[in-house]
């Protein structure tokens, strides 16, 4: 992978894809409660979005797209939204994970549980894209071939 | 005793997917190659786990409007296939821990190959 | 109202500091062991606190999510798993206080991930110890699992080898736990202790269960280190830094021998497991062997903390040969040892800790007489709980072999017994002879080094567990009562 020059073939290809695979992954995370889907394969597809941006185009390329120090927090707060939406179920005075008790107001209990479950969808992508860029970030980390 | 074959080729499938998985395992000297024997093998139990959740004649668990609630048994199992989900997502964890620590060693060791890691580290 | 959640908020505490603690590390690096200590004192108050609520009301069910049984994941805290969840977080609670200088010296800017990963760790283990349903038990053992791999591998130079191997045998042995369970769901249908325990007794013959169990004792056994399947202990415990082992080794193999109680107790029942194949004795006669090499290997080493990981091989033994017992005094017996190792092996660990600090080893064959005049309060500890592991009485570790072994008389197994009698023979020698090079002058030598020697005790803050865990060994010997007493109303019969 010694790149003396990089290939434009490859950078316009991979510029011009990798919006629509993002779309198709936020696309997978939303419907993942009513159709095949869900956090974990939406999460995948986002990361596959950023990763081949950081295949094709190198580092100094990718780093206006995701900084490199920006996954952490990144997936911290993947787990915070998860982790926040139990607590509130549980201060509101159900079980933990119980959506029924989040405090929407003026929706009938089965919509509530629609929600709750499509916030920790998102929480889980957020979390699994950001830890599966942080991997790679680690294995390039000082290699000078991008 | 063909019918005890073909009547259960998925099983055999399993089966025979675990062999490879356990003999990349034992038998392959790079850690790289043992690390891949590992993922084939959890990719066997995926399979079999998979392969009970299907039925003759179901369709996909996607709520369809044309069959009544009482005639629930005509969707697939979908129990396995999100038990499934999870595995697939610990897999995939414990290939990024098992990686990183194959650059640690090498960063160290500058040798991925275990007859030369075990002279090195005694 | 908290009553009701605290299965649930001993686990989820574990949660909160492991988001807690890399939020605030990247911005103080050196808050991180101090949150860890404050997570684990609220998880050892919370577990001590339900355990006293359990001795009065009974167990707890926790239905996560709001849904039922058969339906929903659960979590069950009966006196089991009541229990395991109190020695495993009070022996934490104790170790991280000692890695605070730890941290500074063996892996300096790593404070946050190490952190983090012990409370995942923690996570980990104390799921699998509360849960009560099948699939989440196998998510909870890689939770834990893989944090472990990560403890272990933030240590010296050849760890992440040792680190790798376990990796290996440990993931193939949850895979072969899982296959376990695909079997059982196939035949019955759920995945729930409870409701699986109730319809099990139809099944009994049917080949899937008996695969079933034999895959799911042969996948926890590599996690618990049962004799053959040992191989990735010594190294891993040896070359993992000084608060990673004694976090890993009083706990890790204790939950796994846990999963087995569970399993052959309470999912299977005693008659079911031996209905179509002897696991039971078989178990037994394996605990037998490892007791018995785990000590002769014990003997032949030089070094302190690899010595202390074959010790460990030979006590889970004890602790698998009181479980296929299968009678009260060998329940009995085999869980007072888990309490009493976690304990003793802690206090141990610390104490190789100790000596690394302040001599930059703990090679056994460079000890001298100047240590007792340098480190006094760490080798009264060692001598403690040295004195226990051996099994003299009033300490711990005598009360716990005491019921092992009037659980093989009232099976009338001779031989388990003549094992249990020789390997604490065995386990004087290999600890007496660190005793004997402490404390007896040795006459052949000068006798300057003794006379020379300075006190140059290690801090406060690591001196203080191991002095605890060692003063708890006298507390617990001589309570020993009331705990078996306790111990016998968990049995399942």
């Amino acid at each position: 992978m010694r790149r003396q020059d990089e290939s434009p073939i490859v950078v316009l290809g991979s510029r011009l894809l990798s919006p629509y695979i993002m779309l198709f992954g936020l696309y997978v995370i939303f419907f993942g409660h009513y159709s095949p889907g869900g956090g974990f394969q939406g999460g995948t597809l986002l990361a596959a979005s950023v990763l081949l941006i950081r295949l094709a185009g190198g580092r100094r390329v990718s780093r206006l797209q995701i900084q490199e120090f920006a996954t952490t927090p990144l997936a911290v707060f993947g787990v915070i939204i998860y982790f926040s939406t139990g607590l509130v179920a549980m201060i509101m005075g159900g079980y933990f994970l119980d959506y029924e008790m989040l405090p929407f107001t003026g929706m009938e209990p089965a919509m509530v549980r629609y929600w709750g479950i499509l916030i920790i969808e998102v929480g889980i992508g957020l979390a699994v894209m950001a830890i599966l860029v942080m991997i790679y970030d680690n294995m390039v980390k000082g290699e000078d071939y991008a | 005793m063909l019918d005890f074959f073909l009547g259960h080729y998925a099983y055999w499938f399993v089966i025979i997917l675990m062999c490879v998985g356990l003999y990349g395992i034992l038998f392959k000297k790079n850690l790289v190659k043992k690390t891949i024997g590992l993922a084939i093998f959890q990719t066997s139990v995926v399979l079999y786990f998979v392969s009970i959740a299907s039925k003759w004649g179901a369709t996909v668990p996607v709520k369809d409007s044309n069959i009544p609630v009482e005639q629930a048994a005509n969707y697939l199992n979908p129990l396995p296939h999100t038990l499934m989900l999870t595995a697939i997502v610990v897999g995939v964890a414990t290939l990024g821990v098992a990686f990183t620590l194959i650059m640690a060693i090498y960063n160290r060791y500058e040798t991925l190959d275990e007859q030369e890691l075990l002279e090195k580290i005694q | 109202m908290i009553d009701s959640h605290l299965p649930a908020l001993i686990a989820l505490t574990f949660v909160l500091f492991s988001i807690l603690i890399p939020i605030f590390g990247l911005w103080k690096p050196k808050s991180s062991q101090p949150l860890a200590v404050l997570g684990s004192g609220i998880a050892s108050v919370l577990s001590l606190y339900a355990f006293a609520t359990y001795l009065q009301t009974g167990s707890i069910r926790y239905f996560f999510g709001g849904w039922e049984p058969p339906v929903g994941i659960e979590f069950v805290y009966d006196g089991l798993s009541g229990f395991f969840v109190l020695v495993i977080n009070v022996v934490a609670f104790f170790v991280f206080i000692h890695s605070r200088k730890v941290a500074r010296t063996e892996y300096p800017g790593k404070e946050m991930p190490y952190f983090a990963l012990a409370m995942l760790a923690l996570l980990g283990f104390n799921g699998m110890i509360l849960t009560g349903d099948l699939f989440n038990l196998y998510v909870f053992l890689e939770i834990s699992s893989l944090a472990s791999y990560g403890l272990i591998a933030i240590g010296s130079r050849p760890a992440p080898y040792a680190a790798f191997r376990y990796l290996i045998i440990g993931t193939a042995g949850g895979t072969l736990y899982l296959l376990g369970v695909g079997f059982l769901y196939t035949v019955t249908g759920t995945l729930n202790i409870i409701d699986m325990a109730a319809m099990l007794p139809t099944f009994a013959t049917n080949t899937a269960v008996v695969a079933a169990l034999v895959l799911m004792v042969v996948g926890i056994g590599v996690k618990a280190a049962l004799f053959p399947l040992h191989g990735w202990l010594p190294d891993s415990y040896t070359f993992a830094s000084s608060s990673s082992s004694a976090l890993i080794a009083p706990i890790g193999t204790k939950v796994a021998a846990y999963i087995l109680f569970r399993i052959v107790f309470y999912l299977f029942g005693v008659e079911l497991t031996d209905a179509v194949a002897p696991i039971t004795t078989v178990i037994g006669v394996l605990a037998a062997i490892g007791i018995l090499y785990g000590s002769i290997m014990a003997i032949a080493q030089t070094e302190m903390k690899r010595m202390l990981a074959y010790s460990s091989v030979s006590q889970i033994g004890y602790i698998i040969m009181g479980l296929s017992l299968a009678n009260p005094l060998g329940f009995a017996g085999a869980l007072l040892h888990v309490l009493n190792h976690a304990v003793m092996k802690a206090c141990l660990f610390l104490v190789a800790g100790n000596l690394r600090m302040k001599e930059g080893h703990s090679d056994i064959s460079k000890f001298d007489d100047s240590y007792r005049k340098k480190y006094p309060w760490t080798m009264a500890s060692f001598s403690v709980a040295a004195i226990s592991m051996v099994g003299l009485p009033p300490l711990a570790g005598f009360f716990s072999k005491w019921y092992l072994a009037l659980g093989t008389i009232d099976n009338e197994n001779w031989i388990f017994l003549a094992v249990i009698l020789i390997s604490s023979l065995l386990n004087a020698v290999y600890f007496f002879r660190i005793l004997e090079k402490v404390y007896m002058m040795n006459p052949k030598k000068d006798q300057k080094e003794a006379a020379d020697a300075k006190r140059n005790e290690v801090s406060f803050s690591m001196m203080f567990p191991t002095s605890v865990l060692a003063i708890a060994l006298i507390v617990i010997g001589f309570a020993n009562a009331a705990i078996v007493g306790i111990l016998f109303n968990i049995f399942p019969m």
